[in-house]
């Protein structure tokens, strides 16, 4: 046997050792039993579906995919004014990334959610920007954008000099040149961080519960927090839990699906 | 949009395509171009030689406004480019530039690098504009690699795309820039292979280089340029074998001792 081999060896023995010794403590210091009864009641957890997946899961994912898409609206048009030769355009969204990283996404729910009843009248806000959801998802969107504008900005700044100048050099408007060279490279390059925040938001719609929340509009860790208490049992939120991983997960392997192929397109 | 679109002011070729009159450009309190005064003939092929930092991209970058003069003319085909009320858009469409650095779309393949402009600018339809395309890529020898994307190609094959897809624009003058500079040397031949058939064609041409074998083979007049100022000019053989100022010799002995 080899030295490498043996150090190998012995390494994995005591991770394994180790690993063995926190097994026996949880054992012995956990209480199983209690445990087992509270959290994780196979018929409770069975009983959640498929009713937590047709309104919570798919209420996270509507809030997500809505606040989202908004966030990378405000996000793009947010950073192309900081990049904008007009200063007033630059000093709005400068100002605009500073405030709402500044504030903690729960307050901006809570202003904008109770603020914008108020400011237009409940009955005059369109479609669904009356309702409590509605009105967090713009919340949402708004501090999305903040991050995203930021990050899209680092993408717009990754490409080169050069490649604008090519593009006007051959006639193409500062628009064509943005929206045609710039753009679909700077994307490619934040991918990873996009998926990031896409990952962080998805978890953020838990924080619209703050509004109130009706019958039908829960969204995940609403629903698995109120039918525990109507249950008197935990089991609805690793019902939850499950279904968050089961949208996260395979969100990150097609984000590194479309990583890896745009790589090898141009390799 | 502006409607000043300097269409050529006269057929008369001899009025030259570009004519630069007391060009001067500074960054900050570095005044690089010091009065310029220089012109391109219809068909003519010019050549700009001179040490490094003399100026001559800077001079290159004037023509299509990639740099915008302090003061003093650029007129192509007769029309004042720095006008305000010049689309310079327009202006661009029609003059070429090649960069020392390709500066090829590298998210397209080699056929959409050539076609997007003609789309986006000419407004040529998909058919027309791969058409197009194709004869520009068949042009320069790079028939076969119009499915490639730009990381997949030779720095020379890159640069060749970066030619076709100039040409494309159906320009009425090319600007090089240190075309070849960036190109490992067994890779130089092809593209100053394309230049010079372009230049056999009749394209009228602006170029830089330091390969003084194609100033003397392919220019019909040298431009030695150094610290922002011509310091002379004429035909090849009088500027690269006779001449007639110091700074021109030095600069000579220093490129063929390379
Ligand atoms: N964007 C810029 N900002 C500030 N200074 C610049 C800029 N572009 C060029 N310069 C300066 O202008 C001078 C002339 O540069 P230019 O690139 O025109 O020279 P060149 O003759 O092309 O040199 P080379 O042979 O090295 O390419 C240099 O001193 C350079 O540092
Ligand atoms: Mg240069």
């Amino acid at each position: 046997m080899t030295r490498q081999r043996r150090s190998l060896l012995l390494q994995w023995l005591g991770f394994l050792l180790g690993l063995g010794a926190i097994a026996v403590a949880l054992a012995v210091t956990v209480r199983w039993g209690d445990l087992a009864d509270r959290f994780f009641k196979w018929e409770d957890f069975t009983a959640q579906f498929p009713d937590i997946v047709l309104e919570a899961a798919r209420n996270t994912v509507v809030y997500t995919a809505i606040g989202y898409s908004g966030g990378l609206v405000v996000g793009l048009v947010v950073a192309l004014m900081r990049q904008s030769s007009v200063p007033p355009a630059r000093i709005i969204a400068r100002l605009y990334i500073e405030v709402f990283r500044a504030l903690p996404a729960l307050l901006t729910i809570l202003i904008v959610g109770f603020g914008l009843p108020i400011a237009f009248g409940g009955d005059n806000l369109p479609g669904f920007l009356s309702e409590p959801w509605g009105a967090g998802c713009l919340a949402l969107a708004l501090v999305a954008g903040a991050y995203l504008a930021e990050t899209i900005r680092a993408g717009i700044e990754a490409v080169p000099r050069g490649q604008v100048e090519a593009a006007r050099s051959l006639g193409m408007s500062s628009w064509q040149t943005t929206r045609s060279i710039v753009l679909p490279q700077a994307f490619r390059v934040i991918l990873p961080p996009l998926t990031n925040e896409l990952v962080l938001l998805l978890k953020d719609t838990s924080l619209l519960a703050v509004l109130g929340v009706a019958i039908g509009q829960r969204e995940l860790t609403t629903w698995g927090r109120t039918i525990s208490n109507s249950l008197g049992n935990y089991t609805p939120l690793i019902a939850a839990a499950v279904c968050y991983l089961a949208i996260t997960v395979p969100l990150t392997f097609l984000a590194q699906y479309v990583e890896n192929r745009t790589k090898a397109d141009r390799r | 949009m502006s409607e000043a679109t300097p269409t050529p002011a006269t057929d008369d070729v001899s009025v030259p395509t570009v004519q630069i009159r007391g060009l001067t450009k500074r960054f900050g309190s570095n005044e690089v171009l010091k009065g310029i005064d220089f012109h391109v003939g219809h068909r003519e092929v010019v050549v700009v030689i001179g040490p490094s930092g003399s100026g001559k991209s800077t001079l290159l970058r004037c023509v299509n406004l990639l740099e915008t003069p302090d003061a003093g003319e650029v007129l192509i085909d007769g029309v004042d480019i720095c006008d305000p009320d010049t689309d310079v858009n327009a202006v661009r469409r029609r003059i070429g530039m090649v960069f020392q650095q390709f500066n090829l779309f590298p998210h397209l393949t080699a056929l959409d690098n050539v076609t997007i402009a003609q789309r986006k600018v000419l407004r040529r339809s998909a058919e027309e504009a791969e058409r197009i395309a194709r004869e520009n890529l068949e042009r320069v020898g790079l028939a076969d690699k119009a499915g490639q994307f730009p990381l997949q190609l030779s720095g020379g094959q890159q640069q060749r795309v970066a030619i076709a897809r100039a040409l494309a624009m159906g320009p009425e003058i090319m600007l090089f820039d240190e075309a070849t500079s960036a190109l490992d040397p067994e890779l130089v031949g092809d593209v100053l292979g394309v230049m010079r058939s372009l230049a056999a064609d009749g394209m009228t041409m602006m170029v830089v280089t330091h390969e003084i074998g194609f100033a003397r083979n392919v220019a019909d007049r040298v431009v030695f340029m150094a610290d922002g100022v011509v310091v002379e000019e004429g035909h090849p053989s009088q500027v690269l074998d006779d001449p007639q100022h110091a700074r021109t010799r030095q600069f000579l002995r220093q490129v063929h001792d390379r």
